[in-house]
């Protein structure tokens, strides 16, 4: 690899973005690569728009990634997906969970929601790739598995082995709710 | 063998390898999870400490009597913990000692934007600063031997990015540290005047042995590349640089005070044009200056906030990177308090009841966003007590009447006791109101002085809090329950009005504590008048669909303070949701 990876994962606290990113640190280790993963903790937790980056290669040096940077965006929640979308590069792609989660603005009835999210990211020319992760982690038991879902859809685009990529789970993810995550992965690797 | 740590892990790690003995810290964003890790090592002695200053204090205690031992905290925990660390600066140490201290550029959890750089200059303490994980551990294993070597409190400068960022580390063993025996020295640890004024000159060549040791050392470092450019910078930003400047030539400043000033004169010689990239004050810049060297540094790039790859190119070289853009403005997603929180109950009161709100540090400063709006300052904490305190004696008495003090469990011990001394002292006639929601909330739950357990979960005593305040001479005590909205109201009236100080402590535990009590999620039934009063709760589980409120049944705790605020008894409890309930907390 001539170039660093540079893979950012966007959500609302909650959502498990700590989690993922450090599955994803975990692969890139496997894989032998130099690798930096960050995360902001404490005050943009408490259901906050929230931020990591996950950088491997032969030499990482910021663990975070500029506008204009990022190989691949996974968006967890579909309003996040169009605040970051100036981070991807582009000839980067983003994932996006289509799930809409309202922010306290919205709730508290001071702006709207935007409509039509998903189209005007297209528009812009960036490659989106639409996924209704709710539902499937639904199916795998727990609406909150949403993140591994997500991870298991950018697996199956990959050249890495599933095995490998099941291995980082495996490793990353308390035993109690490694079954569940499981599932959830392979539900995102077949959609 | 090589682990991805995060650079608090790691210096935890370093810690451990380098034999620490006792740490003592107060919990603070994002300095938390150093402590948090070394209480997992069994050989070592740690704790929470009620605050900063006392954590050093126990540290210093360790240290005089020969044993390593480390305190760690955030950029405005290194404030309070400054009264301690100015003067063991003087004393020196018995076993090395290593005040770790995180910064925030950026402030993603912080009130102020300090730079702990300038509290080394001042309190005349070397600092070193550590750009990734593995020199995080390391850069604390050799602390603690400069520590003894050099007589000296170590502080280690971190940041939110080197804290909350992973990067991979080589793990070693620990080695033991055997303190020496202890003899009493009152010329060096009685800091009395007379005695202090010759540990003062001996700061002072503590100083110059340090400036030749920091002209060749390993944390000083340069990489020889273009003759062009080169750059001088320390921690987190010569990763920025790193990426920005790949054919430059870098002076990397492990260690940032003291400063070397031969090893930059040499390193400026060699290149055309030098660069200092320094995120917050121009530190590494004014001592370039001062010896005489043309740099560019705050000239393009701000004092203000914390640097990104693409903004240091567009201020070196104009460059803009090429990036997607959406025309349309994207809502925000603030921070809110979760769904059940107890704290939302005692706001929704303090704002109906139009108080002037002293408020302070904690998850509870989120009372100040929308739709609460329900605070007026909030400055450092343990101030709102005080603050109301002064409130009342500026404005008198009637206007007094009107202001509340609201104060965290863990931030009343902090420093909020100080405070409520004071107004009894002064005759005040102050409200303070006790957010005792059982835990150190905002930096993810760590116990306290109020809690009954300590870092390790160990049962303990516990604070108090009635009988302390009884103590402290306060008559007027009552303990009530927040989600009791009609009850607590009440009380805030009768407390507010009366012509003595008074204390309230508003009960009930962080939902997200696993003893929190869930109940079953609530629903909007067909009697919804849809008047949207539930939703000025700001409650995140309560959003509208298709132009009706609706209760997301996944995010509901069932905490009823909508139930309660429904003037037309809409919502009920949900009982298809009673199955998750019995399943518990994840």
């Amino acid at each position: 690899m001539s170039q660093n990876m540079n893979i950012m994962i966007v959500g609302v606290g909650g959502q498990g973005t700590l989690l993922t990113s450090r599955i994803l640190g975990n692969l890139a280790i496997a894989q032998g690569y130099d690798v930096k993963v960050s995360e902001v903790h404490g005050m943009s937790q408490r259901g906050g728009s929230v931020v990591t980056y996950v950088k491997y290669g032969e030499k990482v040096y910021s663990p975070v990634i500029s506008e204009g940077e990022a190989d691949i965006i996974l968006a967890f929640e579909t309003l996040e997906a169009f605040r970051y979308i100036g981070y991807l590069k582009k000839d980067g792609k983003i994932l996006i969970n289509t799930q809409q989660i309202d922010p306290m603005p919205v709730i508290t009835g001071a702006v709207r929601y935007p409509e039509g999210i998903i189209e005007k990211i297209k528009a812009t020319g960036a490659r989106v790739f639409e996924v209704d992760a709710l539902a499937a982690a639904a199916r795998a038991g727990n609406a909150k598995a949403v993140n591994v879902v997500m991870l298991g859809v950018l697996a199956a685009q990959t050249d890495i082995d599933k095995d490998k990529w099941l291995a980082a789970v495996e490793q990353t993810v308390p035993p109690k709710f490694l079954e569940l995550n499981k599932k959830a992965f392979e539900l995102g690797y077949s959609l | 063998m090589k682990k991805l740590m995060l650079g608090n892990e790691a210096v935890a790690r370093g810690a451990y390898e380098a034999g620490v003995g006792v740490v003592s810290s107060y919990p603070g964003t994002p300095s938390t999870e150093i402590t948090q890790e070394i209480a997992k090592y069994d050989e070592v002695y740690s704790e929470w400490a009620p605050n900063e200053k006392v954590a050093l204090e126990v540290a210093i205690g360790a240290s005089m009597v020969g044993v390593r031992a480390m305190s760690c905290m955030k950029h405005v925990g290194l404030n309070v913990a400054a009264d301690p660390l100015f003067t063991a600066s003087y004393t020196g140490v018995g076993g090395g000692l290593v005040v770790c201290v995180a910064d925030d550029q950026g402030m993603h959890s912080s009130q102020n934007e300090q730079d702990s750089r300038l509290v080394a200059i001042s309190s005349k303490v070397p600092m070193l600063e550590p750009s990734d994980s593995e020199e995080c551990k390391e850069y604390v294993k050799q602390a603690f031997v400069l520590s003894e070597k050099y007589d000296t409190p170590m502080l280690i400068r971190l940041s939110t990015r080197v804290s909350h960022s992973q990067s991979l580390v080589e793990v070693g063993e620990r080695k033991e540290h055997v303190p020496k025996d202890y003899v009493r020295d009152m010329a060096k640890n009685v800091m009395m005047p007379a005695m202090a004024m010759k540990r003062h000159h001996y700061v002072e060549k503590r100083l110059d042995d340090m400036r030749a040791l920091a002209e060749d050392c390993p944390f000083n470092t340069v990489e020889k590349n273009s003759d062009k450019v080169g750059v001088i910078c320390g921690g987190i930003a010569y990763q920025y640089a790193k990426e920005v400047f790949p054919d430059a030539s870098f002076l990397k400043l492990g260690m940032i005070n003291p400063m070397p000033s031969e090893l930059i004169l040499d390193f400026a010689k060699g290149v055309e044009k030098v660069y200092v990239i320094e995120e917050l004050e121009p530190v590494i810049e004014n001592h370039c200056k001062v010896l005489g060297i043309d740099v560019i540094g705050k000239s393009i790039l701000p004092n203000i906030g914390e640097f990104s790859v693409a903004q240091i190119k567009k201020a070196v070289d104009g460059g803009e990177t090429e990036k997607f853009t959406v025309s349309e403005a994207v809502p925000g997603r603030p921070p809110v308090m979760c769904a059940g929180c107890p704290h939302r109950s005692t706001f929704y009161v303090l704002k109906k009841l139009g108080l002037i709100i002293s408020g302070d540090i904690g998850c509870y400063t989120l009372g100040a966003l929308p739709p609460s709006s329900a605070m007026d300052f909030c400055v450092c904490m343990g101030a709102s007590v005080g603050m109301a305190h002064g409130i009342e004696k500026a404005r008198g008495r009637e206007f007094g009447k009107k202001v509340v003090a609201v104060i965290g469990d863990s931030t009343f011990i902090h420093s909020g006791i100080t405070g409520l001394i004071d107004i009894v002292y002064n005759k005040g006639n102050s409200t303070v109101i006790i957010l005792d929601n059982s835990i150190t909330g905002m930096t993810g739950h760590q116990d306290n002085p109020t809690t009954g357990y300590t870092i390790k979960g160990e049962p303990t005593k516990a604070v108090d809090l009635v009988l302390l305040c009884k103590a402290c001479g306060i008559d007027r005590i009552v303990v009530a329950d927040p989600f009791d909205l009609k009850g607590f109201e009440e009380v805030v009236r009768e407390e507010t009005a009366a012509v003595e100080p008074s204390v309230i402590i508003a009960q009930r535990p962080c939902i997200l504590l696993k003893s929190a009590q869930m109940y079953p999620a609530r629903v909007i039934t067909d009697d919804c008048k849809n008047c949207k009063m539930c939703m000025r709760l700001g409650c995140p589980a309560i959003s509208e669909k298709d132009g009706r409120p609706t209760i997301d049944a996944t995010l509901c705790v069932g905490c009823g303070l909508c139930v309660r605020v429904c003037k037309f008894g809409a919502i009920r409890q949900d009982d298809s949701n009673l199955k998750r309930l019995a399943q518990g907390k994840e």
